[in-house]
């Protein structure tokens, strides 16, 4: 018996789509899964961490502290909370918060993490994860009475398996040190998902040729509800934040559909969309490298073919 | 100042990865430094400039690192320290507090920075673990870094373009990310510097750790290319339509 914490991200909407991956990952026989939710009330989220498997969600709540402007804190209450339920394996998501949060509670505990896992195998103690940028998979053996995963987003399809959640709240006192407190969050003002999150992901490379070209693509993705990615030499042109970069030094991403407009594939770039589940890409350059290591391919001039995938897709 | 930068010596981010005996690689291809690291130098030589003060650069690595240290040196850094080690691959936790002991003998430091990654065993965690051993405060993802009085307000990417602007008070570990400098190119003399500048050498053995190895590699794949792409053919319009077609009846990715 494995009892099993899954640390749960929310947002506005409540529990994120992206969860599903990481609660199936922690499911399996006799496993006993406890999620764990800050920020929103347990009894808003037992519906759907049920129908994947939670049996209980507990809201970790801080007896008056600001949780959201101290990350530590946060991270001493997962401490707390994994004590008091006797977890042995604590799963997150790897997106910008979960890998902060869970390298955070691997620091403050000792215990083993890994990072960005495609697979996890709870009773081996054993996970797979990309090692080199995703040239090779690193089978790794974590030791220690409890050990800490985070999931790649997209990364494991979603499986329901349901059961009837409780739901409690946790506390404890803790204080926050003041060493490092989160001031402010400045937005995006697009609203899109963001790209290691997203299901469809269309990126641009050099020939957009402007930051004002990236619409096309804007406009693509909405009609999805993707997001709109770029590539290195787009993004050092300035056509595109770097929050948008897909690749080595950029973003790794995991979507179901990947659409590459312009894009040589350079194994730079594959290295950060290489699990994409199909990956298709428009290119002028028949000869263009990346039509030897994708799924489809259309040859022809992005600003053509992109504005009339646009309006195919809206055609439904 | 008293700034560190840990640096992580790498295989190119291009060279392709050579499996031998199933868990470990061919180490005669071209190694780097890990790409993020680069950003960490830059800044680390930019806050000394502005404030005076030394820059130290620490690597865990075989000797063959001493190249890369080098390179590394050109950047600006003023001096280095390598322990060797042996093993090709050293988990994050024995990994921080073999550089948590050696800052802490060589230092104290006002600052350390590093990538918020290395590009080959990818651990994203080894700035928290080396800030948990120093009791430390740590933020990574840093694209934005305004050093002020025994404190720094900094901006960290939290994905889908948001930010978050956070105040750290010195000492802390800073990860770097791109975005947060242009690093920049070392000219002739700069290269000429390093060669004489003082790399200090540490055996492993003479700190007296007690290694956990709580992550061991079990075995390493490679991961297959995709072959060929399908091309889809026609007028723009036929294509984008078989296209979507695809996507949606028979590859199910749409809904």
């Amino acid at each position: 018996m494995a009892n099993i914490g899954v640390l749960i991200e929310t947002d506005s909407t409540g529990v994120k789509i992206a969860n599903y991956g990481v609660m199936t990952a922690a499911q399996g026989e006799g496993h006993q899964i406890i999620a764990f939710v800050m920020g929103i009330a347990a009894t808003a989220c037992t519906e759907i961490l049920g129908r994947y498997g939670a049996t209980q969600v507990i809201e970790l709540s801080s007896q008056g502290e600001n949780l959201a402007k101290s990350p530590d804190l946060q991270a001493g209450l997962i401490i707390d909370a994994v004590k008091e339920y006797h977890i042995d394996f604590l799963f997150g998501l790897c997106s910008s918060k979960g890998k902060d949060i869970m390298a955070r509670v691997a620091a403050q505990t000792g215990a083993p993490l890994a990072q960005d896992c495609l697979s996890v195998d709870v009773a081996a103690r054993t996970v797979v994860k990309p090692f080199f940028s995703g040239r090779t998979t690193a089978t790794l053996q974590l030791n220690g009475s409890l050990v800490l995963c985070t999931i790649r987003p997209n990364a494991i399809e979603e499986k329901e398996a349901p059961v009837t959640a409780g739901a409690a709240v946790f506390s404890s006192a803790r204080s926050n040190d003041g060493r490092l407190v989160i001031k402010e969050v400045k937005k995006n003002p697009s609203g899109r998902v963001d790209i290691s999150e997203a299901n469809i992901i269309i990126t641009g490379g050099r020939p957009l040729g402007s930051a004002d070209n990236f619409q096309i693509l804007g406009k693509c993705a909405d009609t999805l509800g993707g997001a709109v990615g770029a590539s290195r030499v787009a993004v050092d042109l300035g056509y595109a934040s770097h929050s948008m970069q897909v690749g080595q030094t950029g973003k790794t991403v995991s979507p179901r559909l990947y659409v590459a407009c312009g894009l040589s594939g350079s194994v730079q770039h594959f290295a950060g969309m290489k699990t994409a589940k199909v990956i298709v890409a428009i290119n002028n350059d028949k000869d263009a490298p990346i039509f030897q290591k994708c799924d489809y391919g259309i040859i022809g001039d992005l600003f053509e073919v992109v504005p009339a995938l646009t309006e195919a897709l809206a055609k439904r | 100042m008293k700034a560190y930068v840990c640096m992580k010596h790498v295989p190119d981010t291009a060279a392709s990865i050579k499996i031998v005996g199933g868990k470990q690689i061919d180490e005669t291809v071209k190694y780097i430094i890990s790409p993020h690291d680069e950003y960490a130098i830059e800044e680390a030589v930019r806050l000394v400039e502005k404030k005076g003060g030394e820059v130290v650069l620490v690597t865990l690595a075989k000797e063959a690192a001493m190249a890369t240290i080098r390179t590394a040196l050109a950047l600006g850094p003023h001096r280095a320290i390598l322990v060797r080690i042996d093993q090709t691959f050293l988990d994050s936790q024995d990994t921080a507090r073999i550089l948590a002991k050696v800052i802490a003998d060589d230092g104290p430091a006002d600052i350390i920075f590093a990538g918020k990654q290395a590009m080959d065993t990818e651990g994203m965690q080894t700035c928290y673990r080396l800030g948990a051993a120093l009791d430390m405060p740590v933020v990574t993802d840093v694209v934005r870094f305004d050093p002020a009085e025994g404190k720094a307000m900094v901006e960290r990417e939290i994905g889908g373009g948001e930010k978050e602007v956070i105040e750290i008070s010195f000492p802390c570990v800073i990860g770097a990310t791109k975005g947060l400098n242009e690093p920049r190119f070392p000219k002739l003399p700069d290269v000429m510097k390093a060669k004489k500048k003082d790399v200090k050498l540490i055996d492993l053995k003479s700190l007296n750790l007690q290694l956990d190895n709580s992550v061991q590699v079990i075995h390493l794949d490679s991961v297959s290319e995709r072959s060929k792409a399908k091309i889809i053919g026609g007028s723009t319009g036929e294509a984008v339509r078989e296209l979507v077609r695809i996507l949606r009846e028979e590859e199910k990715v749409l809904d």
